[in-house]
């Protein structure tokens, strides 16, 4: 490809341009769309003036934002720790050829082929303190029944339930893949040098799985920042903001309040998050020196 | 003393018999080799013996203690993998500390032992790297020196060489046997290599179909092999084997014909073997020997000629269609189809009988 003539590399352009043309057109345009919505004053209907920084300014001084960006961070330091921990687990007790494992495997898969809504369905069920499951639990056993969704320091709790149930296909699977990557001729060297079980995990194991854990807790961290649909249908960011997250606080503000540039400027900032988290992936994955 | 001991070991995947009934019995400081093709069941054997495996049946005792209810580490064994296993994310110092440190050595006692394996193994300048950052010959010594570091009473090497290039390799061998004039430990190598098994190890175990087929020193396998596969399978090229018939005589070695009409007169005693019954006769190549065509010797087609450069082999076919092989000098004219004489050196031949037992010349001697 070095030495192509000008006929060749138009030829080349040919083959790629298609693609670049949807790849404008739908991820680039609309990201720099939003880059200059979030610098201007504009409703649904078209109406534009530029603001300068005005809503990144209001942004900062607004408490609704504040505490929308605070149950963020909580629900994403409630949820990712406690799935990647949950999904490795899974991995490392289901990581054998046996039917059964197979079997536990798609079971534990299959709660993330639902939608969103099936899954607050489920979990409505569950936790709804009028003949909600946990509550027919509790009252079984002569307790009061708890109202998890309308509390406002249980609904945080709650969401990230919800959320841990429903993602734990996607990093069990990718822990999985990660330990059959690991030569079994390792653990046999292993068992020859007197390791045992923890041993084992902590020096063979999990060393081994850095870039998954990496990996899971990077994903998980960006997914989470970005939590929407399970707040909206479940609590609907209530009671009084206490479980409202960032996508939910720029939904109200677009399509509630039509404040399209001002909630263009929490998205900004959002990216700018989800960003610094992809980028921290990149530097903690690289690749040490010798592996 | 005894060093291992392995008596009547079997070992089945499912319906699938691995080993039947092994055993065997190795010398303080002995270097065995377990030679034989893929799926004879050597390595197998090898991982019984370091507990990756269990036994079905038999009994595994090493120095006289019975090591086969015992887990891996606790057997007293180390074991140079085949593709080395090192942990790939611990430095190389790392890798040699790990099985002392769970054994409980004190720090000061490991940190000498590496320090003179290193020295030994000339790898002091690696000692920081990950393994990844080595090349192969020096990963070989690194799981050599995770091996030695552990003191241990018996090494076992699992195709030490295989992953190594052609001149890497006999390097290694010599040094692996430098390296075992120095432990005061057995060793059991399994290999596919003639060649290794034959200048390493003090007696070959050769295997075959899940049995031991002949444990004796290298010469004495080469010389004597107990049976047509040992015969085929050691030595390179391979011994001719080709089928003869006994010839009724007054004589007390056997005198048999060749298929197209040759007859040699061997060194093999003739008791116990009935006329016209059908036997195999198995030749060296250096025991053929390329003549001119005249005299009553057999004669044979060239099919191939392969120069060492010190001798030469003749791959011929034999009127009747027998594929012979034979050893000429360095400076050999013989070409490709060209019509040559053999002559078969009868005091050197073996016969093999129907059920693949082998029949040797007797002794000088005799």
């Amino acid at each position: 490809m070095t030495a192509g003539r000008p006929a060749r590399r138009l030829e080349g352009l040919a083959f790629v341009t298609p693609f670049l043309i949807v790849y404008l057109v739908i991820l680039i345009y609309p990201l720099l769309m939003g880059f200059v919505l979030s610098f201007q004053r504009a409703d649904l209907f078209g109406a534009r003036t530029f603001v300068g920084i005005d809503n990144y300014a209001r942004l900062a001084a607004d408490p609704v934002f504040h505490q929308a960006l605070g149950n963020t961070f909580k629900l994403t330091l409630l949820i990712v720790p406690a799935l990647t921990v949950i999904t490795l687990a899974l991995a490392l007790a289901l990581n054998r050829p046996t039917r059964g494992a197979a079997w536990l495997r798609g079971l534990f898969f299959s709660s993330s082929v639902l939608s969103v809504t099936i899954v607050t369905l489920i979990w409505r069920f569950v936790l709804t303190p009028d003949a909600g499951l946990v509550a027919e639990i509790l009252q079984a056993i002569g307790a009061e029944p708890i109202p998890f969704l309308s509390d406002r320091n249980l609904a945080i709790p709650a969401l990230a339930v919800t959320t841990i149930w429903w993602s734990i296909g996607l990093p069990m699977m990718l822990f999985l893949a990660g330990l059959q990557q690991i030569p079994e001729d390792i653990y046999e060297a292993a068992a020859l040098d007197r390791a045992g079980r923890w041993t084992r995990f902590w020096r063979i194991t999990l060393p081994s799985l850095r870039r998954t854990v990496i990996l899971v807790v990077m994903l998980q961290t960006a997914a989470q920042l970005q939590l929407f649909g399970q707040a909206q249908l479940l609590t609907a960011g209530g009671p009084s903001g206490a479980s409202r997250p960032v996508v939910l606080f720029i939904y109200e503000a677009s399509f509630v309040r039509w404040e399209l540039g001002y909630a263009a400027a929490a998205a900004e900032i959002l990216f700018m998050l989800v960003l610094l988290v992809t980028l921290a992936q990149y530097w903690a994955a690289r690749p040490r020196e010798g592996e | 003393m005894a060093s291992l001991e392995l008596s009547n070991v079997r070992k089945a995947y499912g319906a699938t018999p691995v080993l039947d009934d092994v055993s065997l019995t190795m010398a303080a400081r002995e270097f065995v080799a377990f030679l034989g093709p893929s799926g004879s069941g050597k390595s197998t054997l090898l991982r019984i013996i370091a507990g990756l495996e269990t036994a079905d049946a038999g009994e595994v005792r090493l120095d006289g203690r019975r090591i086969d209810t015992l887990a891996p580490g606790d057997r007293g064994v180390a074991m140079v993998f085949q593709h080395y296993a090192l942990y790939p994310h611990m430095s190389v110092r790392e890798n040699m500390a790990f099985g002392l440190r769970n054994a409980g050595v004190p720090r000061q006692e490991i940190a000498a032992r590496i320090d003179e394996a290193a020295r030994v193994l000339e790898i002091e300048t690696q000692l920081d790297k990950k393994p990844g950052q080595l090349s192969g010959g020096q990963r070989q010594r690194v799981a050599i020196g995770r091996a030695i570091v552990k003191q241990p009473r018996l090494f076992l090497l699992d195709e030490p060489l295989s992953n190594l290039d052609a001149a890497l390799r006999t390097r290694t061998r010599v040094e692996l046997a430098q390296l075992r004039q120095r432990v005061d430990a057995a060793v059991i190598m399994v290999t596919h290599d003639q060649a290794e098994a034959m200048t390493l190890a003090d007696r070959i175990v050769v295997m075959h179909d899940r049995a031991i087929q002949q444990i004796g020193a290298p010469m004495e396998i080469y010389g004597r092999p107990a049976n047509a596969f040992v015969a085929r399978f050691v030595g390179s090229p391979a011994m001719t084997l080709a089928p003869v018939s006994l010839l009724a005589d007054e004589s007390a070695f056997a005198a048999v014909r060749l298929g197209e009409g040759a007859r040699i007169e061997t060194r093999v005693p003739r008791d116990g073997l009935a006329v016209g019954a059908p036997l195999e006769l198995g030749v060296r190549p250096e025991n053929v020997q390329v003549v001119e065509t005249s005299g009553g010797v057999p004669e044979a087609k060239v099919e191939l000629v392969e120069r060492l450069g010190d001798r030469t082999f003749v791959y011929a076919r034999l009127a009747d269609g027998l594929s012979i092989t034979a050893e000429d000098a360095g400076g050999s004219r013989v070409r490709i189809g060209d019509t040559i004489g053999l002559r078969i050196d009868g005091a050197a031949v073996h016969l093999f009988t129907p059920d693949g037992r082998a029949r040797h010349a007797a002794a000088a001697a005799a």
